[in-house]
């Protein structure tokens, strides 16, 4: 799975707030790690997309449940899998926001985006536990 | 809401000619609330001041989510609906990726910088 010793363990409320703070941890982290601004946007808005996903779609805002995070950062990859309490979801049901007919639609691009901007995104068991990679610009 | 201070401004709208150059107060537009607000604002714009032609300009933004985007397709609509126009002009790079993965740059108009968005009105 990628995210493997050494790794950081978060666990937040349903709380779009601390979620953001979870954005800053890690872009703190990459920053340490010398990765470039464009690979630090790249996964603070794959990061935003899925713990917004996690927070409000998959535990529906419900103060009693909770977001686990576990991120790992090397020099050469950004490894985190986030798990929510919801009843998760088949990313295979959502439909194409590039398709000419949805193209207009007001809402349903986060998973695209997260697939766009990371190297790696897979949703694992019932929907509520996905995983993403991003491999460092320079090292591609 | 407990945080419900004074209604800040979200947006600068300055009138060029019959343009309406709209530009963001904050560096991240996040949060619901947040974008509930500022499309409210955007849409104030052309429902009740009856504008026309609107460019959105970016270049004060440094971050952007996909629930920022809806908005934006809806204020395109709106306009399209009343023959107007929207033009998206100054958007960072990394945030141009943002419209280039989601092909919205294929139906939304954007130019590199103001002066080539006012002149795309023309």
């Amino acid at each position: 799975m990628g995210v493997a010793q050494m790794a950081t363990e978060l666990t937040i409320p349903s709380n779009l707030a601390e979620a953001r703070r979870v954005q800053e941890l890690i872009a703190d982290a990459l920053h340490l790690h010398g990765y470039t601004d464009t690979d630090t946007f790249a996964i603070k808005l794959a990061l935003e997309e899925a713990l917004v996903n996690a927070i409000k779609h998959g535990n529906q805002l419900d103060p009693e449940k909770q977001v686990f995070v576990v991120f790992n950062v090397t020099p050469e990859r950004f490894d985190i899998r986030i798990t929510d309490e919801g009843a998760g979801f088949n990313p295979e049901d959502v439909p194409d926001p590039t398709a000419i007919e949805n193209l207009e639609r007001p809402c349903g691009r986060g998973l695209l985006l997260m697939r766009g901007f990371m190297t790696e995104v897979e949703y694992h068991g019932r929907g509520n536990v996905v995983t993403m990679a991003k491999v460092r610009e320079a090292a591609q | 809401m407990a945080n419900n201070g004074p209604r800040r401004r979200r947006l600068e709208v300055e009138d060029i000619g019959d343009i309406a150059v709209v530009n963001f107060v904050d560096k991240k537009i996040l949060d619901e609330q947040n974008i509930q607000m500022i499309g409210d604002d955007l849409f104030r714009l052309v429902d009740e001041l009856g504008r026309r032609k609107v460019l959105l300009n970016f270049g004060n933004v440094e971050f952007m989510s996909s629930a920022a985007l809806g908005k934006l397709i809806t204020l395109h609509r709106k306009l399209q609906a009343v023959q107007g126009k929207l033009v998206l002009c100054k958007i960072a790079k990394d945030i141009l990726d943002v419209f280039k993965i989601t092909k919205l740059d294929k139906i939304l108009s954007i130019t590199t910088d103001e002066q080539a968005g006012l002149q795309s009105f023309s």
